[in-house]
């Protein structure tokens, strides 16, 4: 009781530094151990040694984190809000482009044609002039701010139009697919002007710093859990502030919510926009330590296994969805190694298999356990937000 | 955004807090409301009474926002037309709504449900930093009293009966503070002794409310001890005490299907 009251007097920002909900500060406290001891082991270890982390397993690491960013912000929406998009690699993507087009500028002269300008994607084309939307990207801050800037605006103006129109549930899920599939279709052209089927690769170095380079990809890594960390804890604070308990009403009983007087497009637009920042800045880490931007991002299939990530990790936990994505993507590493025809099987089955036996996921069920076995002592922990009962 | 009641028109029936002529609303040829009118005073209780398909709760849509009539005028507290608002705002206008099917915030404690109900400022940013005060918190220890759910406050609103989360809804109505409450059959599936303490539960109300209920239940009704309204095919069909109504030849001939 005393504990229910609290939590809506300390108000969010007490809360968020009192105490983050089930497990949040472990979650940190990995993070912070994974960004000390992987370039610590990295460096300094022999590479015999059994505790060494070769420097392709960091980057793999390091995409695994940005996947994480990217679960994170769909679990935002969809565990939170219940809005399901099946959309959010485009803003992935988008974010990912925007870095991608500084990098290519950082390029300069180096490319085949050894234009100074022009990519060489453009050179080909027999362009003799940048388009005008290419200008500033050779400035870092211009492009990081378009990082965040592109995804954000594209969530705003597709937000502001659907939840203005009421559309919810599946109908949403499905125009998020397209338009996802729209901008798929967009970027393959050659004449848009980001490289077609190719997309934007050969990228040399970033801020100066050679993207080959250890030193280079430990950074980058270290860059993702810092942005994993501080998307988490944007997250948290939504979610433990007033306006999260209006999400989950709006997930619960999006009429009563209404008639209690909030404009639920207004907060559905408000967690959107954020979301689509979040995942944004999620695929501008991941083009630098991948390599490549192509439009193969935008596929929905790509949108659609984010979802995957959420669902068995536990929606509505947040770092469930975290731990998710390791998962889902460890596995797909190493089966696609090591059994490439069964892999697609195997995640539909994941999909279905945690849907069925998992409906909370791995940290919802596991949290369920946990709960089940405190309270035949007593106590009742604060563990994420349970999953609605049954909507109508 | 009070202001706009200042660019209407001042209606004549000013004493009046809720004031409906002529709506009729029709969706795809059946006319759900057909001309109906009527008027409810302030601090009234009224019992609304109607078969099945009578359009109670079209009218309830018409009132709070979530259907726009095709014709006919509905005015609150005699100078707002509430044709023109959405439900956000004629809720935070002072109109409460509790919906047939109990409808509470499940996985959330029962505090949280009347938090989230408050009275108050509910734009994006201001509700991401709100806190509450400590007036608040005394607020919903009130309301808690009075819908007898003190003891469940921290429990999550999913796990209560069905007849606890129909009082829950109507707390929630009353931590709106609202001028006028639309009450959608508040004792549908309770137990006898849940259905007399609504109807004291609705009374206390009605002491600082407008109130207008829409109940099938007649000893329930008689409980409200209010005027009532009897609703046929989306218009009035007779008005007065519940006595007077039951009396009625029409009346009877509705409700025995003759």
């Amino acid at each position: 009781m005393v504990d229910v009251i609290n939590k809506s007097q300390k108000g969010p920002f007490v809360s968020l530094m009192t105490g983050l909900p089930g497990g949040g500060k472990t979650f940190l406290g990995i993070l912070l151990v994974a960004a000390l001891l992987v370039p610590l082991s990295n460096t300094l270890l022999p590479a015999s040694s059994p505790f060494h982390v070769p420097t392709y397993l960091v980057s793999l690491m390091g995409k695994y984190v940005c996947f994480a960013l990217l679960a994170l912000s769909v679990d935002l929406i969809w565990g939170f809000a219940g809005i399901l998009s099946l959309g959010h690699g485009a803003f992935f993507a988008l974010g990912g482009y925007a870095m991608g087009m500084y990098l290519m500028r950082q390029i300069g002269d180096r490319g085949v044609y050894g234009n100074p300008i022009l990519p060489d994607f453009m050179v080909f084309l027999n362009w003799t002039e940048l388009p005008w939307y290419w200008y500033g990207f050779d400035m870092f801050l211009f492009a990081m701010l378009m990082v965040m800037l592109v995804p954000g605006l594209l969530a705003f103006v597709f937000g502001w139009f659907a939840f203005r129109s009421r559309v919810t549930g599946v109908y949403l899920s499905i125009i998020t697919q397209a338009m996802t599939y729209a901008l798929l279709l967009a970027f393959f052209r050659n004449d848009m002007g980001f490289g077609g089927n190719n997309g934007l690769t050969d990228f040399k170095d970033l801020l100066g710093f050679d993207l080959q380079a250890t030193g280079t990809r430990l950074g980058l890594f270290v860059a993702s859990l810092i942005a994993l960390a501080f998307g988490y804890l944007v997250c948290s604070f939504i979610t433990q502030s007033k306006l999260g308990r209006v999400l989950v009403a709006i997930r619960d009983a999006e009429s009563r919510t209404r008639f209690s007087g909030y404009r639920v497009e207004y907060y559905k637009l408000f967690v959107f926009v954020v979301s689509a920042v979040l995942a944004g800045i999620a695929g501008a880490l991941y083009v630098p330590q991948v390599g490549i931007i192509n439009p193969s991002e935008f596929s929905p299939a790509n949108s659609i296994e984010v979802v995957i990530w959420v669902a068995v990790g536990g929606r509505g936990t947040l770092w469930g969805a975290v731990l998710g994505a390791f998962i889902v993507n460890w596995g797909k590493s190493y089966f696609t190694g090591s059994f490439p025809e069964a892999w697609l099987y195997m995640l539909g089955g994941l999909f279905v298999f945690s849907t069925l036996f998992l409906p909370k996921g791995i940290v919802g069920t596991s949290a369920n356990w946990i709960e089940k076995l405190k309270n035949t002592r007593q106590g009742n922990p604060d563990i994420g937000i349970p999953l609605p009962v049954k909507e109508e | 955004m009070m202001t706009t009641q200042a660019n209407e028109p001042i209606h004549q029936d000013m004493a009046s807090i809720l004031y409906l002529d002529g709506v009729s609303v029709s969706f795809d040829g059946f006319k759900a409301l057909n001309n109906l009118s009527f008027v409810i005073e302030p601090g009234e209780m009224r019992a609304i009474i109607g078969p099945n398909g009578a359009g109670k709760t079209t009218m309830m849509d018409v009132i709070t926002g979530k259907t726009k009539p095709d014709t006919g005028e509905v005015f609150f507290k005699g100078g707002i037309d509430l044709t023109k608002h959405d439900e956000a705002f004629i809720a935070n206008l002072g109109i409460g709504r509790k919906f047939q099917k109990p409808t509470v915030f499940e996985s959330q404690t029962v505090f949280h449900n009347l938090e989230l109900s408050l009275k108050g400022e509910k734009g994006v940013m201001t509700t991401l930093f709100a806190a509450l005060n400590d007036e608040e918190v005394a607020r919903i220890m009130e309301i808690l009293g009075v819908i007898r759910l003190t003891d469940k406050a921290s429990d999550l609103a999913g796990s209560l009966s069905h007849g606890q989360k129909q009082w829950l809804e109507i707390g929630m109505l009353l931590m709106q503070d609202p001028d006028l409450l639309l009450v959608d059959e508040p004792v549908a599936g309770m137990t006898d002794a849940e259905t007399e303490q609504t109807a004291i539960l609705l009374r206390e109300i009605s002491a600082t409310h407008s109130v207008v209920v829409v109940e099938h239940d007649m000893e329930f009704v008689r409980a409200l001890n209010s005027k009532v309204t009897v609703l046929h095919e989306g218009s009035v069909l007779a008005e007065g005490s519940l006595d007077t109504v039951q009396n009625n030849q029409r009346v009877i001939e509705v409700y025995l299907g003759r």
